[in-house]
Parts: structure tokens; sequence; C-alpha cells
């Protein structure tokens, strides 16, 4: 129907998987490696960057708006969770004076 | 109504007083117990007269009644059904009769017992399981009964159940049965393989057409007799039936004198065709009755209880039969069947009247004079007493004569050691009454006191059965005094249509006749001059006895023997089991499947670390080993 | 051009997000996150995606870094607080990430090239109309369902945040 844009004709599917790939590992490196708690939540946050960059480019290439629809609920959800997760984050400061994830271990045997 | 119905109450009738008294015995009186169970024996028999009226009037000689399906597969059909003929016929005549008579006599008897309704629903069991037994129709529903009645018998020896010595009586005959049923069931096994089917019809015609081998059949005959070693005490199972006399005393008329035991004789006498077709097995059953009527009578020559006398004569007397049987003289051994039920039976209910009187005593040392005391039960004792000892005109004259008949065209070496038996067997019989109805009384003084005749429901049966035993001699009597032989005519359609008598010319057999009556009153003749003349008392137990008699008084140590032998070996065997296998290897593995689970959780434990850093890389960790898997697989 | 503008927000992206998970400050770390988010819009617009690039920078830049910062300032982070993992952890961790990364790889070159057909492409799905058309339409249910569950985030968070009574107030 339409012409097709022109990124779609020169840069192959696989290019964009493998930045949205690049891009999760990078988030779980971040996740394992790091120990302040806000910095893991950022980590987390761009995992599912990752995804979503993942998603809108399989939609545009093969016209699927579902994909698309689909982010946008990822997106809502991920503002949900960064609100909840952040009063916890501040209740975990109020009660241990620190937001080291080290010193949350009691549920242990 | 329907003969089917009417024939199916017969067992149902038992058994419906079973369940009544077994679960209420506690809460109905005594009296009602007792209504209950004497009114369910005396109504099977009323329709058992009924039943036998119905089939000798209309000439029909078999009636098979199917009751449900009961194992049914691809290619085999087992049913729950009765076979009514004529054996069936007078066996529940016999069984009903002689077991209402028991019934009513136990009401007396047991009265002070607290434990009263529960033996009319034991005894009530018993009846159902014996009836199930005489009119199956196939080999599976006869061993239904078959086990019940061992069941039963279990139950009422050990009925007095405080006493641990009567509890291991209980046990020895279950478990000396079980040894035979084993045999038992073994030939049902190869019965099925051999035929592809237990039912009495196709079994019988299909070895009647031929095919099995004969090795085949001497197989199933042999397993099928250890059954009825054990259940009717042959050699060598027979050492329970006098320790089955720690029961009450109906229970040892009913069940040990002339039901239970007889039922060996009726699965031979069904079984007739196969046996027939085995001679090898007939030899080797007359053989083992021979034995057995030969050892149960010496036994019983020196024995001081009044019930163990009578026990080691139910032995001997088994023997004779089954030495009938095993001449191929089935009419005469079902005929002894009958006799010795009705005099055997007076006899040990008369014990019991006896020992009821003397306060519980059994030892025939300290009875003696009784006969003035206790007319009644003297009298009939009196009566069963010649009659045992075959001394004519009473039925046990007829009946064990005729089977000596057929054992001397047998084998005179044969019929010579059954005369010697005979011999024994009147002996013994009447020390027995002399010892206890005549002389002087050598009680305590309390059991004088307290001597008296029984209540009228004890001494009423004992009546009905002393009739019963003098004139039981019509029901097969010889052509040689101008009777019909009514039994062997009746029981022909059984036995493959003939009469299956062996004919003796008459001068033989008034010669048999005269030798075994002149025998017989010769041992009256020596045990009057023992035990009347010379008023001789057998020694108490403390007196040195010579070492004859002191094995036969000790039963040949037989007892003995199987305990060394076979029970001790076992016992010792199974403690050893039980204390090293069952405790280091089965509990062992047991114990270590539980404490390998405890070893592993507290390996795992450390896992939980509570480091939440951890948990996200093991997560990582385990995304990764899928993704590899399903990437490469 | 496309090609070039391609790789260059690729290059922009990835270098923003290490410098994420690598720096020190966490006030570094969220400005470099706001710049990731920006080189991923830019890659939506490249796939004509407009709507979801703009409402990418209004929620996530706009709205979730925001909040990001307000948290880090109200907590007073300061660069030294943070001690570092073992080098055991760091490397396992490091190593893990490298495997997954490793595995996808794997996985994508196993697909094969996709080539849209000509006939029905469109290349105006991601704006504003057709996708409000799609949502509206067929996705309604899970569009109301998202605003249930603002409402729960919303009870969550405030309720979380209370102070109870006699608590300190630090």
């Amino acid at each position: 129907m339409t012409e097709i844009p022109e990124i779609i004709r020169l840069v192959p599917l696989q290019h964009f998987m493998l930045l949205s790939a690049i891009l999760f590992c990078i988030g779980v490196v971040g996740v394992l490696t790091r120990r302040n708690a806000l910095i893991i939540f950022m980590s987390i946050e761009l995992m599912l960057n990752a995804v979503n960059l993942m998603l809108i480019s399989v939609s545009s290439y093969h016209s699927d708006s579902a994909a698309q629809v689909f982010v946008f609920f990822i997106m809502a959800v991920a503002a949900a969770e960064v609100a909840v997760g952040l009063a916890i984050i501040v209740m975990v400061y109020r009660n241990t004076r620190n937001i080291d994830v080290d010193f949350l271990n009691n549920l242990k045997w | 109504m329907s003969v089917k119905i009417l024939a199916s109450l017969i067992p149902l009738l038992p058994f419906l007083g079973f369940i009544i008294n077994g679960l209420g015995f506690r809460t109905i009186g005594k009296s009602l117990a007792a209504t209950i169970g004497v009114s369910a024996s005396v109504l099977s028999f009323g329709l058992s007269v009924w039943l036998f009226a119905a089939m000798t009037g209309s000439g029909v000689t078999t009636q098979e009644i199917h009751l449900f399906n009961w194992i049914t597969t691809e290619n085999t059909n087992i049913s729950f059904s009765f076979l009514i003929d004529h054996l069936t016929l007078l066996f529940l005549l016999v069984v009903t009769g002689v077991g209402s008579l028991i019934h009513l006599y136990s009401a007396g008897y047991m009265h002070d017992d607290e434990g009263f309704g529960k033996f009319f629903s034991f005894l009530n069991l018993f009846l159902a399981a014996m009836l199930l037994l005489v009119m199956g129709n196939n080999f599976l529903v006869m061993f239904i009964g078959w086990e019940g009645v061992g069941l039963c018998s279990y139950l009422l020896i050990g009925f007095w159940n405080k006493n641990t010595a009567y509890n291991n009586a209980a046990r020895k005959a279950f478990v000396m049965n079980r040894i035979g049923d084993l045999g038992f069931l073994l030939g049902i096994f190869l019965i099925y393989i051999t035929f592809h089917s237990i039912d009495y019809n196709t079994v019988f015609s299909q070895a009647l057409a031929g095919s099995p081998g004969e090795g085949v059949m001497v197989a199933i005959t042999l397993l099928l007799f250890v059954g009825a070693i054990g259940k009717s005490a042959q050699v060598p199972l027979y050492t329970w039936l006098p320790d089955a006399m720690a029961g009450p005393t109906p229970v040892s008329a009913l069940i040990h004198a002339a039901t239970m035991v007889t039922a060996g004789i009726y699965m031979v006498i069904r079984a007739n065709v196969l046996f027939s077709l085995a001679p090898f097995t007939l030899e080797f059953i007359g053989i083992v009755g021979l034995v057995t009527a030969l050892l149960g009578a010496s036994i019983g020559l020196l024995q001081n209880d009044i019930k163990k006398v009578l026990a080691y004569s139910t032995v001997s007397q088994l023997g004779y039969m089954f030495l009938a049987l095993g001449v191929g003289a089935f009419t005469s051994s079902y005929f002894h069947v009958m006799t010795h039920a009705f005099f055997k039976a007076l006899l040990f209910l008369g014990a019991g009247s006896v020992i009821h009187g003397m306060s519980g005593e059994q030892d025939i040392r300290f009875m003696g004079g009784l006969k003035s005391k206790m007319p009644i039960t003297f009298i009939t004792f009196l009566i069963a007493t010649i009659a045992i000892a075959g001394i004519p005109p009473f039925s046990g004259f007829f009946s064990k004569d005729e089977i000596l008949a057929q054992v001397f065209v047998h084998s005179p070496v044969m019929w010579g050691l059954a005369v010697v038996g005979s011999l024994m067997t009147s002996f013994y019989m009447f020390r027995l009454l002399f010892l206890t109805f005549f002389g002087t009384f050598r009680g305590t003084h309390q059991q004088a006191h307290h001597l008296h005749e029984s209540p009228l429901s004890m001494t009423l049966p004992l009546l009905v059965l002393a009739v019963l035993s003098a004139a039981g001699g019509l029901i097969n009597f010889p052509q040689l005094f101008g009777g019909g032989q009514w039994l062997a005519h009746f029981l022909a359609p059984v036995l493959g249509g003939e009469a299956h008598v062996a004919h003796l010319d008459h001068s033989t057999e008034w010669m048999l006749m005269g030798i075994s009556t002149v025998g017989a009153l010769a041992s009256m003749g020596v045990a009057y001059s023992l035990y009347i003349s010379k008023k001789q008392v057998p020694a108490s137990d403390a007196v040195e006895k010579g070492m004859l008699s002191r094995l036969v008084y000790n039963k040949y140590y037989v007892d003995e023997i199987y305990d060394t032998l076979i029970v001790k070996p076992l016992s010792s065997l199974g403690s050893l089991i039980s204390e090293f296998i069952d405790t280091y290897l089965v509990d062992g593995i047991v114990q270590l499947a539980g404490g390998l689970t405890i070893w592993v959780g507290r390996q795992m434990r450390y896992l939980q670390a509570g480091n939440t850093g951890f948990y996200v890389f093991s997560m990582v960790l385990g995304i990764l080993i899928i993704l590899t898997f399903n990437l490469l697989f | 051009m496309a090609e070039k503008l391609f790789y260059f927000l690729s290059f922009l992206s990835i270098l923003s997000a290490l410098m994420v998970v690598f720096s020190r400050n966490p006030i570094h770390s969220v400005l470099y996150l706001i710049l990731t988010f920006f080189s991923l819009s830019g890659h939506y617009v490249l796939l004509n995606a407009q709507f979801l690039a703009v409402v990418n920078i209004i929620v996530y830049a706009g709205a979730i870094m925001v909040l990001f910062l307000f948290v880090i300032m109200f907590l007073n982070m300061k660069t030294e607080s943070e001690k570092p993992l073992s080098w055991l952890m760091k490397l396992s961790g490091t190593l893990a990430g490298g495997l997954l990364l490793v595995i996808f790889v794997g996985v994508i070159k196993q697909a094969d090239r996709f080539v849209p057909s000509e006939v029905d492409f469109n290349s105006q799905v991601g704006l504003v109309e057709n996708l409000g058309a799609v949502l509206y339409r067929d996705f309604l249910v899970p569009f109301e369902l998202a605003s249930v569950l603002f409402l729960a985030a919303m009870v969550g968070a405030v309720m979380l945040g209370r102070r109870e009574v006699g608590e300190r107030n630090f």
C-alpha cells in the first residue's frame, strides 16, 4: 500500500534484535554486579526498554500494531512498578538507613 | 414360592441369624438371642424337608439354581449357584436336622455363659457356611463354605478366649486346616487348568469323556484329598481334633462329630467321577483311612477325659469312612456318615450332659455310678454306645458292617485290620460307659451334691438322637434282610447311575456279619470284666506305666514330633527374620530413605542465604541453561 | 542515510547503557539513562512509530527518571557510600550476562532474513490514529484494566509512604 521506509529496506530485522539483546544483557550485568538498589532498579528499566525496542521493530517490519499496543502496556506497567518500587526503597531506607541490598538478608536459613 | 427363593433361604436364614445375633447380642436378651438362633436353624431344617419332599415327589433328580454371575472374564465365567441333587438333599437334612437339635441343646447348656448370644451367632454362621459348602454348584462355592467352616471352627474352639491353652488349640486347628486347604486350592487350580472350568457338571462330563490323562487325574484327586485330610482329621493332620475339645461340648458335637469333619467325605462323594478315574488315589485314601482308624482307636483305649475318648473315636470313625471311600463304596461311606452323625452327636451331647451334671468335671476316673442320678442321659448314652460298637439291631451295625463287607471284597487283609479296629472301638466305648455310669461314685462330695439330670432343653435332643441312632439302619437296610437299600438307590444318580455296591454272596455276608458282631460282643465282655467285675479304675497320672502303655497314652508322641520337626524350626526362622532381616534390612532401607532426605535438605538450605543478588544470579543461570538446551536440542 | 543514522543511534544507546551500569555516581547513572531513552526514541522515530517515540520521552525520561532523581536527592546518596562487590561476584555477574548475550546471538543467527511483502505493507502502523483504533477497539479491556492497575499502584505507594505514629523523622 505505502512505500516501504528506507530503514526497513536497508537494515535487516536481526540488527535490531541484536541491539535489543545487547541492551538486555547490559541490564542483566547491571542487576548482578551493583549493590545499590536504585542502580539495580534502573538496570531493570533498561531491560524493559530493550524489550520495547524489540517489539516496536518487529511491529514495524511486520506491520502489526498489536506489538505496539503491547509496548504501550509495558510502559504503563513500568510506570506503576517504579512508583511502588521506589516507595519500597524509601521504606527500606527508613528502616535500615542504607539501600545496600546485601543488608536485606533476614529471609535465610 | 419358587424353588429358587426357598433354596436360597436355606443358607440365608442362618446367616441372618448370625448377623442379628452377632451385632446385637449385647443388647438383646439371652432368650431372644436363643430364639433367633434356634429358629433360624429349625426353619432351615423345615425348608430342607420341604425341598426334599418336593424333589422326590416331582421326580426331578437335580436342580440348578443360579444366583448371580460372579467372576466373568473373557474366557471364564464362574457363577455363584447352587446345585440341589440327592446328595445335597441328604446332607441338608443331616446338617440342618442335627444342627437344630444341637442349637436347642446349646440353649440349655450355655445358659449361664455371658457370651451366650455370641455363641449362637457363631453357630449360625457355621451352619450357613456348611450349607453353602454342600449346596455349591462349583468348586469355588464349596471352597467358600470350606473356609467358612474352618473359620467358625476356630471361633468356636477358642470361644472361651480368656484361656491361652484354648486359644492355642483353636489356632492349631485353624493352621492344620489351612495346610489341608492349600492342597485343596492347588487341586482346584489344577482342575481349572485341565478342564478350563470349575463347574461340577462341566468338569465331570469332560472327565467322563476321557479327555485328561490319568496322571493329571491322580494329581488332582491327591491334592483334593490333601484338603480332606486337613478338614476331616486324617493322618497326619489329625492332631487338632483332640485339642479341639477345648471348645464347649455342643461345638464338639456339631462341628467335630456330625458336620464339619464330614465335609471331606462330601467332597470326595461329590467328585466321585474324578476319584473313580484315579484308582491310585483311591488306594491311597483307603490306606490312609485304615491307618487313621487304627491309630485313633488305639489311642482311645487309654484316654481318661470323656471328651478326648470321643474325639479319638471320631478320628477313628472318620478313618472308617475314608476306608469305605477308598474301596469305592461311596454309598456305604455316606451311610456311615449319617449314622455316625446321629450317634456321635448323641455321645457328645450326652457327655456334655454328664459334664454339666458333674459341675465341669471331665475325667472319668472321678465319675461312676451316674446311671441312677442321670437316667435319661444314661439310657441315650447306652443306645449310642451299642450303636457305635456295631451291635445289631442299631444303626451303627448296618453301616459299619456294610463298610466291612465292601472292604472284604477289595482286600481281606484290610478287612482283618478294620475288624481289629472295630474290636478296639467296642472296647473303649464300653470302657467309657462302664467307668462313667456304673460302679460307685468316685468324685467329691460337692459334685455328688450337685448331681442332677439335665433340663428338658438338653434331654430332648438326646432322646431324638437316640431314636435316630436306633432306627437309622432302616435307611439302607441290606437286601440280606429283605430291605430295599433305599439309600443306595437314592444316591445312584449322583454316583453315575449305578448302585455301586459290590455284591457278595449271602453266605459270605452272613459270616462277616457274624464275625464282627461276635467280636464286638466279646470286647464288651472284656470291658465288663475289667471295669465292672474287677472294678478296675484307670490309674492316676502319677503312677508309672509300662513303656507301651506310656507310648499309647501320650498319643504316640505325635504332637511332640510335630513340634520338634515343624513348629520349632518355623518359629525360630520367624524370629530370625523378625530380629535381623526386618530390623536391619527392611527398616534400614526405610530409615535410609528418610535420612537421605534429611541430609540433602541440610545441605540444600545453604542455598537460601538471603542474599538477593545470589538469587538473581541463580535465576539467570537457570534461564541460561534452559535456553541452551532449547538451542542445542 | 538511514543506515548511518541507525548505527549512530545504536552506538549511542549502547554507550550510554554501559555508562549507566558502570558509573559510580547515581546521578550520573540517571542522566545516562535519560540519554539512553532519547536514543531509543530516535530509533522509534526511525521506525515510524511516532506515537510511542513521544510517549517514551514523556513517560520514561520525563516522569520516571524525574522520580528517580527525587528519590536520589531525598536519600542524599553520596558516591562513596556503596561498597563494591568482591571481584569474584563481579566476574561471575559479567560472565552470566555475557553468556546470555552469546545465547541470544546464537538464537538470532538462526532466524532467516525477513523481507516484507510489497503489497500489504502498512508503514502507517505506528501513527496515532491507527494505534488508537487498534487500542480502543481490540484491546479495550486491557486498557481499562490498566487503569485499575494504576489505582492499585497509587494506593500501594501512598500506603507504603505513610509515616506511622511515633516513627522517627529523619
